[in-house]
């Protein structure tokens, strides 16, 4: 993956840069030592790396004003970063940046019940959001498999999503408004407690803009009431295309589960052999959670056996309590981490129609086999969004440059079938140079004329989300150095 | 030009060939007047592809919502945010479209659990002011790749592009709803009751005031409803008796349609708040009769023609001018004012979109209080 030379004349300018920043922020909240600096040379696509210029952490909007006027200024590019788990490459430094890490505003500022929102500081862990709110019964809807690790402000940059989207949303569903630092240093509020702004829907188009359009320093959050209860239902199949008819058949039905996870047979095995979770050894497994009181959860459960029943399914099992529903999602909350035991491995992230599935799931099984690598496929079945994880070696060389050819093929062929090359991770440095496959130029054009009104300047994450060449003119050459 | 264009084609031809303002039209059943040519969508009607197995649907942007309703409800779907219809409130005729509800983000009393029309929208074809035809989003659930500009789109009333096409998730109608109501006749306490409903496991899906009543929706399987319906009583007991409404459907779509003032003189106005803040905010105002959605925070207020409403706002949140006559809506305008900064960026956005500022012009610009 190709990032673009750093800027000799910016490089150049490190010593004076720190000093300015020195100057604005507490002395440990900037980080210019080499050594130092590489515990942020990348995010979770851990294959690229590149300490950046320097480091710093602010602790409050002013402070991230601040240092974003300093870099306005003197020309240097920042990179936001939050907890750095992006899959996509979207924290990845370049040498002559400033990464702007927000990990130390991680205060809640307000929690409002009868009104149902929390408003917090960005930094603040997804699962922590939850949890300031879990003894009066809440939750925050959007459950990224990361939550333990990744910010609110990554999930807003990349708009992530998780298990529970199917019922709940993704991140954009669920977000209220936002404090946002522009480039130039200018504070906006946008949205808030009430809902939907006035004139343009601008919180829409920056959930989701990878850190291009300003820092977001704040969030309001949309809180829910906890279900009185959930359960889940595991079903194996004989076949990829009976599980994918299944999932098409309960979506169907009327019934709306909060979950519907798909495994393929290799997940399964791997799963299996790393968390003993008890799965039946079959071509396709479905978890399938729903929600309520005991007697909805019944009934909902009843439907969905029913219309499984009618796929005959090689195992059907129901959790009767806490502990199986546990042993259920054990295999499936492990799957990376499982990859991760057995390879190197790397995950995709497509979204398909999911009427497609079935053909798809076939025609990745070729490739697999037709690259020489090993895929096991884990998703967010009901809303399309698959996982391919393909399954290498880093130590070999030439495989990480196979792996992402293969890579490449799945998410066209996502694309092909009326897809997309991304459904949560965002598209970061990893797919960049794959959206011509998706847009057109105009396309793409249209998506950088709002970059050019946030950010004029291309400083913010300039290197993302649009492939180089077609960015070489924004990007450079920036503007003389101050 | 193609004032009613047939096809996307024709449309990027039109629009590249303008002399002049154009005035974005689908059914006209908002009552805008404004200058320039008229140019009508109703040429791009049809639906493309509905898959409800996917729970998807793409569609003409000139299509008539009562061909999308009907298509849906015979696969026994729905679109979930429940778009309001404006005849009956603005007094118009002509047939709502797909693309007057996308491009106003059209969200009715189901807003409050499933989000609005933005959130259901996963895809728009649009042509921008110069002519070239714009793809973002597409047909699929779950999409991050590039800009949200589908977002940006929905709600943007005609003034960044006009739609060709936009894709839809759709969501299985319920079996069943069933609708509490209880006696309370101030907004403060109705707001409260409100809240404890929405504050409860029980996936309320409508929560309004309306006539001296809370009223309180709950959809699904039949069991599970009448078992929620039975909790929420308990929530609601503290406030008042409460009874179950028989013709609860068509009182939802009175809600959604504001139909207490249909054909009742005065300007009707559409604020957002904070439900917390709805009853300092109706006092504020000072004037006029009241209806609450989206459990407070959603206040249609009609009052004495040519009563400013955002002057009297002193909460966060917005106020829109939805009904006046048209001398009115001229002369102060429709939209409620941003602060400087995101003026700025919503006047660099239009400027990107449509440079010639064709497209209805000065309908979300306009200076306020001129
Ligand atoms: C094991 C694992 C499982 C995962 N599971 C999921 C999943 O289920 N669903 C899912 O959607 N994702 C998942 N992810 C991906 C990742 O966790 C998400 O993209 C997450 O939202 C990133 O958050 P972060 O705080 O780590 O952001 P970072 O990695 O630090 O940054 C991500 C992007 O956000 C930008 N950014 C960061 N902070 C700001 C800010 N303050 N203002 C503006 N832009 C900012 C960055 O520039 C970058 O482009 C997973 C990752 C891992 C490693």
């Amino acid at each position: 993956m190709e990032m673009p030379l750093p800027d000799p004349a910016i490089l150049a300018k490190k010593s004076s840069l720190v000093e300015r920043l020195r100057a604005v922020l507490p002395g440990d909240a900037v980080i210019s030592d080499e050594a130092e600096t590489r515990a942020y040379e990348c995010d979770a696509l851990t294959a690229y790396r590149c300490p950046p210029l320097c480091a710093v952490l602010p602790s409050s909007t002013e402070q991230v004003a601040a240092v974003l006027r300093i870099c306005h200024e003197m020309g240097v590019p920042v990179v936001p970063r939050g907890s750095g788990t992006s899959l996509a490459g979207g924290a990845l430094p370049t040498a002559d940046c400033v990464i702007l890490g927000v990990a130390r505003m991680n205060a809640v500022l307000e929690t409002d019940y009868n009104n149902r929102f929390i408003r917090v500081q960005t930094g603040r862990t997804n699962l922590s959001v939850s949890g300031a709110v879990e003894e009066e019964n809440f939750f925050y809807a959007p459950d990224p498999s990361s939550q333990l690790a990744c910010a609110i402000a990554g999930n807003i940059a990349m708009n992530s999503g998780g298990a529970h989207c199917l019922k709940y949303g993704v991140t954009t569903n669920n977000l209220m408004g936002v404090t946002m630092v522009m480039m130039d240093g200018t504070v906006v509020e946008i949205g808030g407690a009430h809902l939907d702004a006035p004139g343009l829907d601008l919180l829409g188009v920056i959930c989701g803009s990878e850190g291009q359009l300003g820092v977001v320093t704040e969030a309001t959050l949309r809180i829910l009431r906890k279900p009185e209860g959930a359960r889940p239902v595991l079903m194996g199949f004989d076949s990829n295309e009976v599980a994918g008819a299944c999932v098409s058949d309960i979506i169907k039905a009327g019934v709306l589960p909060v979950a519907i996870e798909f495994m393929d047979r290799p997940c399964i095995e791997a799963c299996e052999a790393f968390a003993q979770a008890g799965y039946p050894m079959c071509e396709a497994l479905l978890i399938v959670e729903v929600e309520g009181s005991e007697a909805e959860i019944a009934h909902q459960l009843g439907l969905i056996k029913e219309i499984a029943a009618r796929h005959n399914p090689v195992e059907l099992r129901e959790a009767k309590d806490a502990d199986e529903a546990g042993r259920i999602w054990l295999g499936r909350k492990s799957a990376f981490g499982a990859m991760g035991q057995i390879n190197d491995y790397m995950c995709l992230d497509g979204t398909i129609p999911v009427s497609e599935l079935p053909f798809v799931l076939r025609r990745i099984g070729e490739l697999s086999r037709e690259y020489g690598l090993d895929v096991a496929n884990v998703f967010h079945a009901g809303d399309g969004n698959m996982h391919p994880l393909i399954l290498f070696n880093a130590n070999e060389p030439g495989q990480l440059e196979l792996c992402e050819a293969l890579g490449a093929e799945i998410l066209k062929l996502c694309v092909e079938v009326g897809g997309c090359l991304t459904g949560e991770h965002g598209v970061g440095i990893e797919k960049r140079d794959l959206m011509l496959h998706q847009y057109s130029d105009a396309d793409l054009e249209a998506q950088m004329a709002v970059k050019d009104v946030f950010d004029p300047q291309w400083l913010l994450n300039p290197a993302k989300v649009f492939p180089l060449s077609v960015s070489q003119a924004r990007r450079a050459p920036r503007p003389a150095a101050a | 030009m193609a004032v009613k264009p047939e096809n996307e084609a024709e449309l990027s031809a039109g629009v590249a060939g303008a002399r002049g303002p154009l005035r974005v039209q689908g059914g006209g059943t908002r009552g805008f007047q404004g200058a320039g040519e008229l140019l009508e969508t109703g040429g791009l009607a049809g639906i493309e592809l509905y898959e409800p197995g996917a729970l998807t649907l793409v569609a003409g942007a000139g299509t008539p919502l009562a061909e999308i309703e009907a298509a849906l409800e015979a696969e026994g779907q729905r679109l979930a945010f429940e778009p309001m219809d404006h005849r009956g409130l603005m007094g118009t005729g002509g047939e709502p479209t797909i693309g007057g509800v996308v491009a106003a983000n059209v969200s009715g009393p189901r807003r409050i659990q499933v989000g609005a029309c933005r959130d259901h929208l996963l895809g728009v074809r649009f042509v921008d002011g110069t002519g070239q035809v714009i793809s973002n989003g597409g047909r699929v659930m779950k999409n991050v790749t590039g800009y949200d500009l589908v977002k940006l789109m929905a709600g943007s009333w005609g003034t960044l592009g006009v739609l060709s096409q936009v894709s839809l998730k759709v969501l299985p109608k319920p079996e069943t709803q069933a609708t509490l109501a209880v006696e309370i006749a101030d907004a403060g306490t109705a707001v409260r009751a409100l809240s404890a409903a929405l504050g409860s496991p029980f996936e309320v899906s409508g929560a309004a005031h309306a006539e001296g009543q809370a009223l309180v929706r709950i959809e699904g399987f039949e069991g599970s409803v009448s078992y929620r319906a039975g909790r929420l009583a308990e929530v609601l007991a503290p406030f008042g008796a409460v009874r179950e409404v028989a013709e609860g459907a068509a009182l939802w779509t009175g809600i959604r349609d504001v139909l207490a003032f249909h054909g009742v003189p005065g300007d009707v106005w559409r604020i957002s708040v904070k439900p917390g803040d709805t009853a300092a905010a109706v006092a504020d105002f000072g004037t006029g009769q009241i209806v609450l959605d989206w459990g407070g925070g959603l206040i249609w207020a009609l009052v004495p023609e040519g009563t400013d409403l955002r002057a009297r706002l002193r909460v966060p949140g917005h106020a829109t001018l939805v009904r006046a006559a048209a001398g009115t809506r001229a002369r102060i305008g429709m939209f409620h004012p941003e602060s400087a900064p995101l003026a700025r960026i919503a006047e660099g956005l239009r400027a990107r979109f449509d440079p010639r500022g064709i497209f209805n012009p000065g309908l979300m610009s306009a200076p306020v209080g001129a």
